[in-house]
């Protein structure tokens, strides 16, 4: 596994004039974000801003270990698919967002995006583990959650619906002329499903206020992109759209945060969608059931060495001459809010048998 | 203080697996991230991570070990001294967790209660409103009808917008939005690329996101590549998010078989939508129910399949001339009283129940007509108290037999209404295959009045 971002990036070719404006160079949209993106790669981040990424990158963190022990001891059932190893997407992307407005969208590996987004980790634990007090009282699980009241629309199991919706809540951004972007997240598996392009064909058509995030986590399940895709630079897939990608290292919640501003500035602005590739690394296994065959235990360690994101950002913390012990001290109170979100998850009761009936339809006929 | 590792599940339903090997040994330290054992399943040999950090104390369970019960203690880590308080408490919280997980098998062993089927439908008994005394009526085809009842919840509600192919500037492909892009303008009238999957599940978002979206697929048949948005997204998620997330939407289009288009464009959705909890399923026949309720689906609250029929399109029939003519939702329709026979339809086969009503009428035989026009919920009731005074009954749908709402109505009728029977209940269906094109075929295919004639025949033994 070479380090990331993994790719080559495409080149401009060899002796080429350079355009002297958008209008000499007809594919100026298509490279321009990545071109501002790239003039300033790292968001000059305020020790507390790096603070708070810090922190709910490990609340993360932490909360998906959590999430993986209650998987083993049988109080979370059927899939579970954690987050580990990609929370600076997450964090870079929904920091730049405006909760009161900009609506987020993703697939069934959604606990992260739900905590990026302030959701309470006791609520979503509790969904985990099936219970009254989850946020859909228990009756959704793991991939299935919703908060309206954050703007969080969900948790989506079907591979690849979720991007189609977010189009509509884009359209719907553009209808009520609300001033809200919708930020739908997929991954490198969803990525090749028809549907996908489908909506990037009516986002780019209708200049859907829309950021299309793939995160390239480099597995569809045991299937390495290069095994499933013809074109791993996903970044380029809207180019027969005429939306403009970029290319993000996915591991960097700074360089995540630098590219959400270009990205969010220019659909704000109403010039439609665009594309984002984050090349990211899932530490565990698809979901908890997932036999490790398809890749080595060395590559898994590299990722974890060399580009861990939470480790990452403590390094630049350090050198900015922030003390370790304040670190230490914000991971133990993550430690204890996740230990509590695990109490309060394994005491609520199971939802009454009547709640069997509830929810079903809206209005009674 | 040493934290205890245990048997995990690394799948929904694993209860036991082989400690194949233990990859690091007694007084080894441990990180968070290390494999410290693999565990073998009859599906895969899968590798148990450490999620805590410490130094391996003692192992439990020597490798080689065969059916472990997940939960069985295995080895035991002791953590940094820094650590220990959090350690502690997060040995106690799995200690307990252990307690409590125990019972929970005798609670799966409630069943709850079932609701009392009538009871559950007793809320308000919805019927039709009342037309005022002098009410003057107005013939208009099904088609404007419909266009009718789109255009005045637009004027009402700012939210409701309609999408599809065709829908704008070609005045819609059966000419049913004749005249709404003039009114309400590209905004609220969106032509879309033919790519149904995509804008259903774009509609489908968008009433997530608030808005109120008629989605017309230019027939059903094109809506089985939405189909995933209908069910997956729209239909479950109120249920899925506790009540919290909505899909107010309408799809809507003709269903069914039109005329000689063949296999691939001629085919009844409704049996397959009517079984999906959390959809609204309508098939209205004539120009009143048509308008009456595509105005009460586009206030729902909740996703309606709207299932049209191109070829009562063009048929006129009376529309009450009043203003806001809303129609309750899950409410049959009797259109014709009668003593001897049920006939209960739906959609175009109303049209064909009505006329084998009138011979039948001929024969001395007084049969009673039930329009169905929602497929669900079901309207029970209305067909159970018919029963109850025509002892015999016929079901008369366009669509195949298998799996059908006759099969539905059947059902109802052995379980609620077993009592009230003088004969067995007969369904009338199209044959048991794919539409064909040519004209006799077609015709054999599909079913008609003098069908459905005989079938009541049959069940009055005449």
């Amino acid at each position: 596994m070479a380090k990331q971002p993994s790719k080559p990036r495409a080149q401009k070719p060899k002796g080429a004039p350079a355009a002297t404006s958008a209008s000499d160079d007809t594919d100026f949209l298509l490279h321009s974000l990545q071109d501002a993106f790239e003039a300033n790669k790292r968001y000059n981040a305020s020790e507390a801003e790096m603070l708070e990424f810090y922190r709910q990158m490990l609340l993360i963190r932490r909360f998906e270990e959590k999430a993986g022990q209650l998987y083993g001891l049988g109080l979370i059932g059927g899939f579970c698919h954690l987050y580990i190893g990609q929370e600076a997407v997450a964090i870079g992307l929904q920091s730049a967002l405006n909760p009161e407005r900009d609506s987020v969208i993703t697939g069934y590996r959604d606990h992260g995006h739900m905590l990026a987004y302030g959701i309470d980790p006791k609520v979503i634990m509790a969904e985990l583990t099936g219970r009254e007090a989850g946020i859909s009282k228990g009756k959704g699980g793991s991939m299935h959650m919703f908060s309206t009241s954050h703007k969080f629309y969900g948790g989506h199991g079907i591979v690849g619906a979720q991007v189609a919706l977010g189009g509509g809540l884009a359209l719907a951004h553009q209808y009520n002329g609300d001033g809200g972007i919708c930020l739908a997240y997929f991954g490198d598996g969803a990525a090749n499903q028809g549907q996908v392009y489908e909506t990037f064909n009516m986002a780019a058509l209708w200049k859907l206020p829309i950021v299309f995030v793939v995160e390239d986590n480099q597995y569809a399940m045991g299937t390495a992109t290069k095994r499933s895709s013809a074109e791993t630079r996903f970044y380029r897939r809207g180019t027969a759209f005429r939306i403009p990608g970029m290319e993000v290292n996915g591991m960097d919640v700074l360089e995540v945060r630098a590219a959400a501003e270009v990205a969010f500035a220019h659909v704000r602005a109403g010039n439609g969608p665009v594309l984002m590739e984050c090349n990211t690394y899932r530490y565990r296994g698809h979901s908890m059931s997932d036999p490790a065959k398809y890749r080595s235990r060395e590559e898994v360690q590299e990722q974890r060495e060399l580009h861990d994101p939470i480790e990452g950002l403590k390094k630049t913390l350090i050198e900015a001459g922030k003390d370790e012990a304040d670190l230490k001290a914000i991971d133990k109170e993550i430690r204890a809010q996740v230990a509590e979100s695990a109490d309060f998850a394994e005491n609520s009761p199971e939802p009454e048998p009547a709640e069997l009936y509830t929810d079903v339809l809206v209005e009674e006929y | 203080m040493a934290i205890e590792l245990k048997m995990p599940a690394l799948s929904p339903t694993m209860e036991q697996g082989n400690l194949a090997r233990w990859l690091k040994a007694e007084g080894d330290q441990i990180s968070a991230g290390d494999i410290i054992a693999e565990i073998e399943t009859d599906k895969a040999t899968m590798e148990f991570e450490a999620v805590d950090e410490g130094v391996l104390t003692k192992i439990m369970v020597a490798e080689g070990t065969e059916d472990v019960a997940v939960g069985t203690v295995i080895a035991l880590i002791a953590g940094e001294d820094e650590a220990s308080a959090d350690e502690a408490d997060e040995g106690k919280s799995q200690a307990s967790t252990e307690a409590k997980a125990e019972p929970e098998p005798e609670a799966q062993k409630d069943t709850p209660a079932k609701p009392d089927p009538l009871a559950a439908k007793k809320v308000q008994a919805a019927a039709d409103p009342d037309i005022p005394e002098g009410t003057s009526f107005t013939s208009t085809t099904v088609r404007e009808a419909l266009r009718d009842a789109m255009a005045e919840e637009m004027r009402r509600d700012p939210r409701v917008f309609v999408m599809g192919e065709e829908v704008a500037e070609y005045q819609g492909a059966y000419k049913v939005t004749q005249g709404l892009l003039a009114e309400f303008g590209p905004k609220r009238v969106i032509d879309t690329p033919i790519t149904e999957y995509g804008f259903a599940g774009i509609g489908s978002g968008a009433a997530m996101g608030g808005l109120r979206p008629i989605v017309e697929f230019m027939t059903f048949n094109f809506a089985m590549q939405a189909i995933d948005h209908i069910i997956n997204s729209a239909a479950k998620t109120n249920y899925m998010s506790g009540g919290q997330m909505r899909c107010p939407i309408v799809f809507r289009g003709p269903n069914s078989a039109a005329s000689r288009v063949a296999a691939q464009h001629s085919q009844n959705f409704g049996p397959w939508y009517a079984s999906v909890p959390g959809l609204i399923v309508i098939a209205p026949y004539d120009s009143a129910d048509a308008k009456g309720l595509l105005k009460a689906a586009i206030r729902c609250e909740d996703p309606v399949v709207f299932l049209e029929n191109e070829l009562v399109y063009g048929r006129s029939f009376d529309v009450p001339d009043v203003d806001d003519y809303v129609l309750p939702i899950g409410k049959a329709r009797i259109m014709r009283e009668g003593k001897d026979v049920t006939i209960v339809s739906y959609s175009i086969g109303v049209g064909l129940a009505l006329e084998a009503a009138e011979t039948l009428a001929g024969e001395g035989i007084d049969a009673e007509v039930i329009d169905l026009r929602t497929l669900r919920p079901l309207d029970k009731e209305t067909v159970l108290k018919s029963l109850a005074k025509t002892n015999r009954l016929v079901v008369a749908e366009e669509g195949w037999p298998t799996c059908s709402i006759a099969s539905e109505i059947i059902a109802i009728c052995m379980e609620e209404g077993f009592d009230h029977l003088d004969a067995p209940v007969m369904r009338v269906c199209n044959e048991d295959v794919p539409l064909p094109y040519a004209a006799n075929l077609e015709k054999l295919a599909l079913i008609d009045a003098a069908r459905i004639t005989e079938a009541a025949r049959k069940v009055c033994y005449r």
